[in-house]
């Protein structure tokens, strides 16, 4: 009977079943359709970073400091991972523990929205949304103040004896909570997406064969969720790994993690573009890796 | 063990089941709270007495909400805000609606490519683009007659923007029948008059939200900006830089008041939806 009921809704998520079988010409509706948003991506993304490839490679002119040439000059890779590899691991290092926590605290907020939520369903997406408009820069420095010195966070941590160093502000820690908060949001609408994607009879029937409630999320609804955890790790991971104004604001002053090498080579120090280049594309490299590597598992239609 | 406790349901087991059921709401109530402490703490110290830096609580005034314009830059900053978001909004919003209709309704060559090219500009670092901007203009754009500042910045938040609308009205496309078209195609003649009087109301909440994402994301962006704007200032850009010296309280309170702006709307638009929406099924009834 409640299946009956359901059926109209079975076909969302049905990439093939959506699509027109229309007659062959209307491809070009499609490409018509692609085609200013595609050349605005072109033209204001891959273009520039041809632009930034060329620039990593470009060479100094002996004799006018801050002028380059074209050239093909694969030192400037070698020079920016010998002097910045310790900022790289530590970028990784962190960035890598702030997604662990950003997923932790994503799964149980997309779960609720897809499945108890119910009306409320669209003010907790409001929710995850409206603190963009208080600025991320505000909110970041809100954070400075709430694990400052005198804030209550650190009292309470340093009553329990848990805080080595006696504070929080200025060391790792605060950033990495800089970062999964900040993060936080990237990695809960992807899981959301797919976790709607999913289809609520799967998982209680998965409740019916287990009758356990972890086994069942461990065996149904995670791995119907997977495309979803995967592609929010990746919007949160490098994003974060890329991340400076976290470490301004809330780390400490030696120590710094790469986006603040590249962001001093572009603007503060002059003359740094090319090694900055170079520190920028390695990190694009790790993104294409790692999109290549969920496209080869998951395929394109559940990335976006 | 379950059958004697079930003969007796007593009233740790009711709470028992009551935290089972719920307890992954409370959980998700628990993280919007983590969301928030810092606009709390945004709005709380908007109210500070505070000296050279607003770090510490010193002593409660009204003084930074009688004049949050009082500091120079502030309210400069924040108008050039307003239309970087407003034009790089409606545009992204135009060109990501096209792109989403594109991708789920037809099926072509090259659909996994633009797939990844409209996932990749989300996963990139923003000092990634960045820098990237900032290369292209200053040794391409600008011999075009393209020079950093207002329109750079416009353009640049058209681009990153553009993917996040694609992913949300996709995501509502994809939840529509896509037989209520065929019904509406078999009683009207043209394509146009389907897309205009069917499709595009349907779509319609999808679209708004991708714009309000769109608007946000605009809003909230300071590391792509920084390296795009030359001399022009964002509220962003203004808050930062002004972190060096401490951050004037009237950077919260504009801040916060936007933070509630943008939710009054929102609140606003949903209640003259459900309200048109039980007035039609009431004249349905």
């Amino acid at each position: 009977m409640s299946a009956a009921a359901h059926i109209p809704s079975s076909t969302k998520g049905e990439g093939g079943a959506q699509e027109v079988r229309a007659p062959a010409g209307s491809r070009w509706m499609a490409y018509l359709l692609l085609l200013p948003g595609l050349l605005w991506l072109g033209v204001f993304f891959v273009l520039p970073l041809v632009q930034l490839g060329a620039v990593s490679l470009q060479s100094r002119w002996p004799d006018f400091p801050g002028y380059y040439y074209p050239d093909l000059n694969w030192h400037n890779y070698v020079q920016a991972l010998t002097d910045y590899g310790p900022h790289f691991a530590r970028s990784f290092v962190y960035a890598g523990l702030a997604t662990l926590f950003a997923f932790v605290l994503a799964y149980p907020l997309a779960y609720a929205m897809a499945f108890k939520a119910g009306r409320w369903r669209g003010i907790m997406m409001i929710c995850i949304i409206a603190p963009f408009f208080t600025s991320f820069i505000l909110r970041t420095f809100a954070w400075a103040q709430i694990l400052s010195d005198e804030g209550w966070v650190a009292d309470v941590l340093n009553a329990l004896h848990l805080l080595p160093g006696g504070q929080i502000i200025n060391t790792p820690i605060a950033v990495v909570a800089g970062l999964t908060y900040n993060f936080l949001p990237f990695m809960v609408l992807p899981i959301y997406a797919s976790l709607e994607r999913a289809d609520p009879r799967v998982i209680e029937a998965g409740g019916d064969l287990y009758a356990n409630g972890l086994t069942t999320f461990r065996t149904v609804t995670l791995p119907m969720s997977m495309p979803g955890v995967l592609a929010g790790t990746l919007l949160t991971f490098i994003p974060a790994a890329g991340d400076f104004v976290n470490m301004e604001l809330l780390g400490p002053q030696r120590g710094k993690m790469v986006g603040n090498v590249i962001n001093d080579q572009f603007l503060a120090i002059p003359g740094g573009y090319p090694i900055a280049a170079a520190l920028s594309f390695t990190l694009m490299a790790a993104i294409l890796v790692m999109v290549f590597l969920y496209v080869r598992r998951f395929g394109t239609e559940e990335l976006v | 063990m379950a059958s004697t406790t079930a003969h007796r349901p007593s009233a740790t087991r009711r709470t028992r089941t009551w935290l089972a059921d719920h307890f992954v709401m409370l959980v998700a109530v628990a993280v919007l709270v983590y969301l928030f402490l810092p606009v709390a703490y945004t709005f709380a110290f908007s109210f500070n007495d505070h000296g050279k830096t607003n770090i510490v609580w010193q002593g409660f005034t009204l003084e930074h909400w009688k004049d949050p314009c009082g500091v120079p830059g502030a309210c400069e900053s924040l108008v050039t805000s307003l239309q970087v978001g407003a034009i790089s909004t409606f545009i992204a919003t135009v060109l990501g609606t096209m792109m989403a209709l594109a991708m789920v309704r037809y099926r072509f060559r090259g659909k996994a490519m633009s797939n990844v090219l409209i996932f990749i500009p989300m996963a990139t670092p923003e000092i990634v683009l960045g820098a990237s901007l900032l290369t292209i203009f200053v040794q391409g754009f600008t011999n075009l007659g393209l020079r950093l500042g207002f329109w750079a910045i416009v353009f640049a938040h058209i681009m990153f923007c553009i993917s996040f609308v694609v992913v949300t009205v996709r995501a509502r496309i994809q939840s529509l029948d896509p037989r209520i078209e065929e019904a509406a195609q078999d009683l009207y003649a043209g394509p146009q008059s389907t897309f205009w009087k069917v499709t595009f109301p349907l779509i319609l909440p999808g679209v708004l939200g991708a714009a309000m994402l769109a608007f946000s994301l605009s809003f909230d962006d300071f590391i792509i900006t920084n390296f795009v704007s030359g001399n022009e200032s964002t509220f962003p850009k203004f808050v930062y830089v002004s972190a060096r010296r401490g951050i004037p309280a009237e950077a919260n309170v504009i801040g916060f008041s936007m933070f509630v702006i943008a939710v009054a709307l929102v609140v606003a638009a949903q209640v003259v939806r459900s309200l048109r929406t039980s007035g039609s099924t009431n004249q349905k009834g």
